[in-house]
């Protein structure tokens, strides 16, 4: 109790041994608090984010009607069509959604594999000097704009790369805007995030466990493949989810090279439209902010964000739950 | 340890069996090789193909026109300049704040629920896509949840000889999306300016107290100082990338189509003579250098791909200096320092 106390009475500041003046004392704690406040604004970005999906979305403040409240959620969430622009409305988002799978399965088919080599080699194979030359190539990617990226698929990717070899070699139809362009471009960027988070988590296995593979006579083939990597697989597994949340919410790649067809397809070679896409081309429009198709944008944003966030917190979950503990 | 020894080291007569462990291998390890590099080869197409596209079209009356119904005329000053704005107003937001709220979670609350919450949180935010920033600077800054409704006020304020007029809500303007990408960075500023916090030896701290010096004396005058290239290195390269962001500008409300600059200033010779447009910049409409590659690669017109390569060439030279400038700090901060 004594202790207690003693301890609420102690100064703010435990290193300064001479009893200052109350002003300074003052100071002090005027200073820490305008650093709380700083560090507040964090939280309240989460906050506003939260408030402003929500009070658009499920609950509206009087005046406003919530998107929820006009258009039914099971409508929502089950209906095949999203066509907010016709006479004929439907705000169904499975179209939307499964444009965004579509295109981030692309990605991820593309990004992960040549991710994951790309970190064993780095990890176990490249010497120091070589990892020097290719961590900041993997950087200078990382940092090469989206707008930059769609660019690449629209003016090159479709009509030098997909068109001559899928159209020319198997006669198929290749539309202008398709989502295997988008899927190319976005598993590309996600290409860095894969390789340096699996090599931290590839270079953080011990080095005793692969001694005694090459002591019972393993080739480092065998050593990579089923010792580091079975052992690294908890970072793995979460810079991949990671990935593929980033490719779930990669915009500006996919809103030039993917088109805006709400379509319910699984066909890479046509033109589908991503929730982001949509959000993108409702806000470049110039609708009127009242408008039911304006307000279908914050339903959209919802489900991006609530896909995004599990799967962010699903990654930390792999993180923590199945990371193996050495020594 | 050579990558091609099979089994133990003892010498026997090569087998199949061996001849295609040797194959996997030296295949495995190809195909790792390959990967890395493969970003390399990405990169070089993709600058090969951007210069064979827009180098003929870059050229100083480009960097000084506005964008043009003629693509032979059109050029980049209304996205240069208001990226230049948005840049500047995020930082002048997001640096104070993000490194306020780091000093505090690095040198006041070491332990506790407030900074697992906060930490929670920061690396959330780092997952959530931009294009949520850009709704919640339209909700927040452009329309201040309605609060406005149909009434837009206009705040004066009469400093002396300047005179402002703040828009409320703010509207579609710089200052609006210079907020946003000022939140957007938020948590990339914080997590540098811990990460420069914690490499400052705990000595230095020991020796400020230990001459009587108070948390903020020992902070402002030791830990800061010593932080300062490391922060400003990470700072760098926060606002390199939101000078290439789009998304989020798109949804607050870029202008996609504009023929004047914040403020009306081209040039510094416009600040001298007409010094009240930095105080009106702020307030104006704007557009940014991403933005108007974004709006030219949606215009059906072929001849504007070449208008909207040669904008990529001017925003990759943008974001290189940028880096050169952030690793020229960092290796200068790397010879300096002595401990």
């Amino acid at each position: 109790m004594a202790e207690r106390l003693a301890a609420k009475l102690a100064p703010a500041n435990p290193h300064g041994l001479i009893r200052r003046s109350s002003l300074v004392r003052a100071r002090e704690q005027a200073i820490r608090l305008i650093l709380l406040a700083c560090a507040m604004a964090s939280i309240l970005t989460t906050v506003g984010i939260i408030y402003v999906l929500v009070t658009e979305t499920l609950i509206a403040v009087p005046p406003h009607e919530a998107f929820f409240q006009l258009v039914s959620p099971w409508q929502f969430f089950t209906e095949t069509r999203w066509t907010p622009q016709f006479s004929d409305r439907h705000f169904g988002i499975l179209p939307l959604l499964c444009g965004t799978f579509l295109v981030a399965g692309i990605a991820a088919l593309i990004g992960l594999p040549i991710g994951l080599a790309g970190s064993i080699y780095l990890s176990e194979y490249a010497s120091p000097r070589t990892r020097n030359k290719v961590k900041p190539i993997l950087e200078i990617l990382a940092g090469i704009p989206t707008v930059v990226f769609g660019y690449f698929a629209l003016v090159f990717i479709t009509p030098y790369l997909l068109r001559p070899v899928l159209t020319g070699l198997f006669g198929w139809d290749v539309q202008i805007f398709n989502a295997a362009s988008a899927g190319i471009v976005v598993g590309i960027m996600i290409i860095p995030i894969v390789a340096s988070l699996s090599e931290d988590a590839l270079r953080s296995v011990p080095q005793a466990l692969r001694e005694a593979a090459y002591a019972l006579g393993s080739t480092k083939y065998h050593v990579s493949t089923r010792v580091v990597v079975p052992a690294a697989l908890s970072g793995i597994l979460a810079s991949f989810l990671l990935a593929i949340s980033r490719a779930v919410g990669e915009t500006m790649a996919v809103a030039i090279a993917a088109g805006q067809t709400p379509a319910l397809t699984l066909n890479p070679l046509r033109s589908v439209e991503t929730m982001t896409a949509y959000i993108v081309n409702v806000s470049f429009s110039d609708k009127p902010h009242q408008s039911l198709d304006f307000k279908a944008l914050f339903a959209v944003a919802m489900t991006l964000f609530a896909v995004t966030l599990a799967m962010n917190l699903l990654s930390h979950l792999v993180m923590r739950r199945y990371r193996e503990t050495y020594q | 340890m050579s990558a091609a020894a099979p089994g133990l080291g003892v010498s026997r007569p090569r087998t199949d069996a061996s001849a295609r462990a040797d194959l996997v291998n030296r295949g495995f390890a190809g195909a790792c090789a390959v990967s890395a590099w493969f970003g390399l080869g990405v990169l070089i197409v993709l600058l090969g193909g951007v210069l064979w596209q827009g180098a003929g079209w870059l050229s100083w009356s480009f960097l000084t026109h506005y964008d043009s119904r003629h693509p032979a005329e059109a050029g980049v000053l209304a996205g240069l300049l208001g990226s230049a704005w948005l840049v500047t107003l995020a930082t002048l937001f997001a640096v104070p704040v993000g490194v306020g709220a780091g000093i505090f979670l690095e040198e006041y609350e070491k332990k506790g629920w407030l900074r697992t919450l906060i930490e929670i949180n920061l690396s959330n935010l780092a997952g959530v896509p931009s294009i949520v920033y850009g709704i919640l600077g339209m909700a927040v800054f452009v329309k201040m949840f309605g609060a406005f409704q149909g009434r837009p006020k206009v705040l004066e304020i009469g400093l002396a000889s300047v005179h402002i007029d703040i828009p409320l809500p703010f509207g579609r303007t710089v200052l609006s999306g210079g907020l946003t990408l000022g939140l957007l960075i938020l948590p990339m500023v914080i997590v540098v300016t811990r990460e420069a916090l914690r490499a400052v030896p705990s000595s230095l701290r020991q020796a400020s107290y230990a001459l009587g010096a108070t948390h903020w004396q020992t902070i402002r005058h030791q830990l800061l100082p010593a932080a300062t290239p490391g922060i400003i290195t990470g700072v760098i390269l926060s606002v390199s990338r939101a000078i290439g962001e789009t998304a989020p500008l798109l949804v607050v409300g870029a202008a996609v189509y504009l023929a004047n600059t914040p403020g009306g200033i081209e040039s510094p010779v416009d600040v001298v003579k007409h010094p009240g447009g930095l105080a009106e910049a702020p307030f104006d409409s704007f557009t940014a250098l991403p933005v108007l590659i974004f709006n030219w690669i949606s215009r059906p017109e072929q001849e504007y791909r070449h208008v909207a390569a040669a904008a990529i060439l001017v925003l990759l030279g943008l974001l290189q200096v940028f880096n050169i400038a952030a690793s020229v700090i960092r290796a200068r901060m790397q010879r300096k320092t002595r401990w």
